[in-house]
């Protein structure tokens, strides 16, 4: 479009602001399109007009895109963390932002007491959360090593790995494995069937996957975690949380493998019952494949793009392409949903876990419209996840074909949160996620939608405004 | 979670029935919320959910598995279980039912944004009128979706407003405003227009009651507009340097059905007017400046000068009340304005002969007028000014203010001759003269009580075709005793005339 075309012809319009200039127009036979704008959040004004005007933005965000929707993701490993993360004894991982023990949420705590345990670094449960509120060990976000944990996310040096290359880059994700539902360490929980639990699937699970996925590996067959990642939004899975024909589709293409290079039947057994028995396993794999994606756009300066969105339990933190690691955070939500059992909503924790992920590479709620189960959380209609997704649209930057929507005739889902647009909307993302006990020991109580504070919107914009160059 | 000893607790499988998990906690809350239950889950049997019940205190078969849909209730009594199964009942067969509103498949949502409503409906223009602040995000984010767009706000920050216009000139679009009030595109009227016919003359206006004057003298001397596009008012400052000036002569020089180019404005920075002059002889259709300032030709003039080029006769501007003799007045001219334009040109023709004109938008600083707006020689106030409109809608839609100061002045010894302008179209206040005739016949029996002559002069802006009837409008200012003309300057002249002892 161009001026030119504005003067050919009677033009239709969009209106913002004062429904009398639409009305009055709507009188004269002109199609209006009114905006439903309210105004951004206080404060705010300057900044967003500051970075809108960043000439940098347009080429910038339009390389993040580019960059998201080229990137793909292979299973090529599963190893111990200590190696492929280089975990030292006494040090963890944790998702969302970076948070002290005094500030920890209780599933967080209790992760971290179930690590420590799990690492045989103190005698019972009293010692190890002695030793970590006096300072003896220390913990990082998974993020800051490229890495993504589920809920709490502590990943601890036993504890085995998916590792997932992206071929167009070369980069590398990592992923803990999915230890189930209910009374699990990401959840909080720290019981001696937790840390039972955790044991067999150093001993047996990873290296039963390792074999497989090292054997896939050697004939030139990586798993494309992307390919089954498209065809399970296809099958009803939004990949946050549903994850019921991933997992299945996981199996389907490693066992062959796994079968093989010989791992002992029994075992087998046990490993194939497991993964069978957890609709969420493949989750482990979809969340480092959308690290992959939204790495692809990171480090991009002038872009918009949000490349990150995690939460601790305590605070949600975002981080954005233009400015680099930096957090940007707000305190994390309770998210409104469905309880297991006699779980109520004071029962809940914060929200948690580095799984909005997902939504950051524009699945999870950003492709609600694909699995509309996930609606019934909320106690909605299959017509409000549709309405979910296409709100999604609004604040992001463009569509990834490759994963398209069913009954959205295939469109490709929102892709790329653009903070502007979500400032200059007021519209947050839309975060599907499992809830976890506020205390910690207690585990899973339920799963719900939740969106982040607006706060981090805010700081990311101030930090870009900051960050913008001189206007000559 | 252990179940309390009165309790009932009933449990049953299902064999085979499978549900989904996320339905079935919905429906266990449902189950859960019967009156006189204490604990339900309806759930598949897999090993989690097998933990969940067996902590909430239900013994479960040990041949359930997980295929088979495990239904527990623990409540009061027999009769609360068997309500709550039938709820069960009701709630599992309504999840293949379908969404309860019948709009299955959900709306498109409103758009939220000026840039997401251009995307999906690929509108070629955005009208803005957010506050002033916000108003750079949303026509930014219209130029972002490739559209031009008005910003009807006031109140912009000119730092906004000249990356605004860069941008849009680096990306080949047009950026009318900030504080632009009016413009005619394609024969639609935005803001504040008046209906006028379609024809040759294109018009540029960073003014726009200028505009208005402008484009309705035209149609009256049975010219028609190809389009009128509004500048804002600060386009012709050194500071914005007439970037949409530039964007718009180049689009209505390349817009075939634009014979003539003429653009409006109040008094320009003279720098920036050289510059534009200059640009406007390179381009192929010719272009007439109508730049208001001290010894420049008035707007009516600038309409002359272009009539006479397309070859039409100058027709005599229509009046009306206009008595055949002038009464005989004594004291000030005090021009009370709804378009800053106006104002400004009846400022620049009192001057000439009255000297200084006090003002809220004085021509030169030393002009200003007090806080309260008063003093006792000629003065001329545009209650149009961003500082008069804050918190309350512009005087060309709500007339209080104005008729407020009208009544003041009719009860001032020292006011002579009253000045008015009303701009009818598009926009503005369906009925003006409903207002402003009983304000006029009040004012000056107000002053005929007093024993003084108070004249009122009526400069009225529309043409017939306008909503509000230009006709009807004239003919009641006139019984009221106003003297109306349509054309500012012819206004203004006799008002002075009246003022300055009868010379016209």
């Amino acid at each position: 479009m161009n001026t030119l075309d504005l003067l050919d012809g009677t033009p239709s319009v969009v209106g913002t602001g004062v429904a009398l200039f639409s009305d009055a127009l709507r009188a004269q036979g002109v199609d209006v399109t009114d905006v439903d704008w309210t105004p951004p959040p206080a404060g705010t004004s300057a900044a967003l007009a500051r970075v809108l005007a960043d000439p940098r933005r347009v080429e910038a965000n339009r390389l993040a895109a580019e960059r998201m929707l080229a990137a793909g993701a292979e299973l090529v490993d599963v190893r111990l963390a200590s190696e492929a993360l280089d975990l030292q004894p006494g040090h963890f991982l944790h998702a969302g932002p970076p948070i002290t023990w005094e500030r920890a949420s209780g599933p967080l705590r209790g992760a971290l007491i179930g690590a420590v345990l799990f690492e045989g670094l103190a005698s019972g449960p009293e010692e190890a959360e002695r030793k970590l509120a006096s300072g003896s060990f220390t913990w990082e976000p998974c993020h800051h090593r490229g890495a993504v944990g589920p809920m709490a996310g502590v990943v601890s040096p036993s504890m085995w790995v998916f590792e997932l290359t992206d071929p167009s880059s070369g980069r590398t994700s990592w992923c803990s494995l999915n230890e189930g539902l209910g009374k699990v360490l990401r959840y909080g929980a720290y019981s001696e069937e937790v840390i039972t639990r955790l044991r067999w699937m150093s001993e047996v699970l990873g290296p039963a996957l390792q074999s497989g996925v090292r054997r896939a590996r050697d004939r030139g067959a990586e798993l494309d975690m992307l390919a089954i990642v498209a065809q399970m939004v296809q099958m009803g899975d939004e990949g946050h949380n549903r994850n019921r024909a991933g997992t299945l589709m996981f199996m389907r293409d490693l066992l062959p493998d796994i079968l093989e290079a010989g791992v002992d039947p029994l075992r087998l057994a046990e490993v194939v019952r497991f993964i069978g028995g957890n609709d969420h396993f493949a989750l482990n794999l979809v969340m480092p494949t959308c690290k992959l994606i939204t790495s692809a756009a990171a480090d991009i300066p002038g872009s918009t793009v949000v490349t990150v969105m995690a939460r601790n339990g305590t605070d949600f933190g975002i981080q954005v392409s233009g400015t680099g690691q930096q957090w940007f955070t707000g305190p994390a939500q309770t998210p409104s949903g469905m309880f297991l059992g006699d779980y109520g909503p004071d029962d809940a924790n914060p929200d948690i876990g580095d799984s909005a992920i997902t939504e950051t590479a524009g699945i999870g709620g950003f492709a609600m419209a694909a699995a509309p189960a996930i609606v019934r959380f909320i106690g909605g209609e299959v017509g409000d996840a549709l309405t979910a997704t296409r709100l999604m649209y609004q604040i992001t930057t463009t569509e990834n074909q490759r994963l398209g929507v069913p009954i959205l005739d295939f469109r490709g889902t929102p892709t790329g949160i653009d903070v502007t647009k979500v400032l200059a909307s007021g519209v947050l993302p839309q975060i599907n996620t499992g809830m976890a006990g506020r205390v910690a020991g207690v585990g899973q109580v339920g799963a719900g939608l939740v969106t982040p504070p607006m706060e981090c919107f805010e700081g990311a914009v101030q930090a870009l405004a900051a960050a913008a160059p001189t206007l000559g | 979670m252990s179940a309390t000893g009165t309790d009932v607790h009933h449990v049953e499988v299902r064999r085979g029935r499978y549900v989904d998990s996320v339905s079935l906690m919905q429906v266990s809350a449902t189950v859960a919320a019967t009156p006189g239950v204490h604990k339900a889950q309806v759930a598949m049997a897999t090993e989690l959910n097998l933990d969940v019940l067996t902590g909430m205190g239900f013994e479960i078969p040990a041949d359930a598995g997980p295929n088979d849909m495990i239904v527990a209730v623990s409540a009061e009594g027999d009769e609360a279980v068997a309500a709550a199964l039938a709820v069960m009942e009701d709630a599992v067969a309504s999840i293949g039912r379908g969404g309860g509103s019948g709009d299955t498949f959900g709306g498109e949502p409103a758009p939220r944004t000026t840039r997401w409503a251009v995307e999906r409906s690929g509108a070629p223009l955005a009208v803005v009128s957010v506050p002033g602040e916000h108003a750079f995000a949303e026509a930014m984010g219209a130029l972002d979706a490739g559209s031009s767009v008005l910003v009807f706000s006031d109140n912009v920050p000119l730092e906004h407003e000249v990356l605004l216009k860069r941008t849009a000139a680096d990306r080949g679009l047009l950026v009318m405003g900030p504080d632009c009030g009016t413009a005619i595109v394609g024969g639609v009227g935005l803001g504040f227009a008046n209906v006028v016919r379609r024809g040759p003359v294109g018009v540029a206006a960073a003014s726009g009651t200028g505009a208005q004057q402008f484009t309705s003298l035209l149609h009256t001397a049975g010219v028609g507009v190809s389009h009128c596009l509004g500048l804002g008012g600060r386009d012709l400052s050194e500071a914005v340097g007439g970037l949409s000036a530039r964007a718009a002569l180049a689009a209505l020089d390349a817009d075939p059905a634009t014979e003539v180019i003429v653009v409006v404005s109040k008094p320009p920075h003279p720098a920036v007017a050289a510059d534009l002059q200059e640009y406007a002889a390179t381009l192929a259709t010719p272009v007439h400046l109508v730049l208001l300032g001290a010894g420049q030709p008035t707007i009516t003039a600038g309409v002359e000068k272009v009539l006479a080029e397309l070859g039409v006769d100058r027709p005599d501007w229509p009046t009306w009340g206009v008595p055949d003799e002038a009464p005989r007045v004594s004291g000030a001219l005090r021009g009370l304005f709804a378009g800053g334009t106006l104002c400004d040109e009846s400022m620049l023709i009192a001057a000439e002969t009255l000297g200084d004109i006090r003002s809220n938008i004085p021509l030169r600083p030393e002009l200003a007028l007090p806080a309260g707006l008063e003093h006792d020689g000629h003065l001329m106030i545009d209650f149009g000014d961003d500082t008069l409109t804050q918190g309350r809608p512009h005087p060309m839609i709500d007339p209080g203010l104005r008729l407020a100061r009208l009544e003041k002045e009719a009860a001032d010894p020292a006011t002579g001759v009253v000045l008015l302008d009303v701009v009818l179209g598009h926009g503005a206040h369906a009925d003006p003269a409903g207002d402003l005739a009983p304000a006029v016949t009040a004012a000056r029996r107000t002053a005929a009580d007093a024993g003084r002559e108070l004249a009122v002069v009526i400069s009225l802006c529309g043409t017939d075709a306008d909503p509000q009837g230009l006709e009807a409008q004239a003919a009641a200012l006139a019984a009221a005793g106003a003297s109306v003309f349509s054309s500012n300057a012819a206004a203004t002249r006799y008002a002075v005339a009246l003022v300055s002892g009868g010379q016209r």
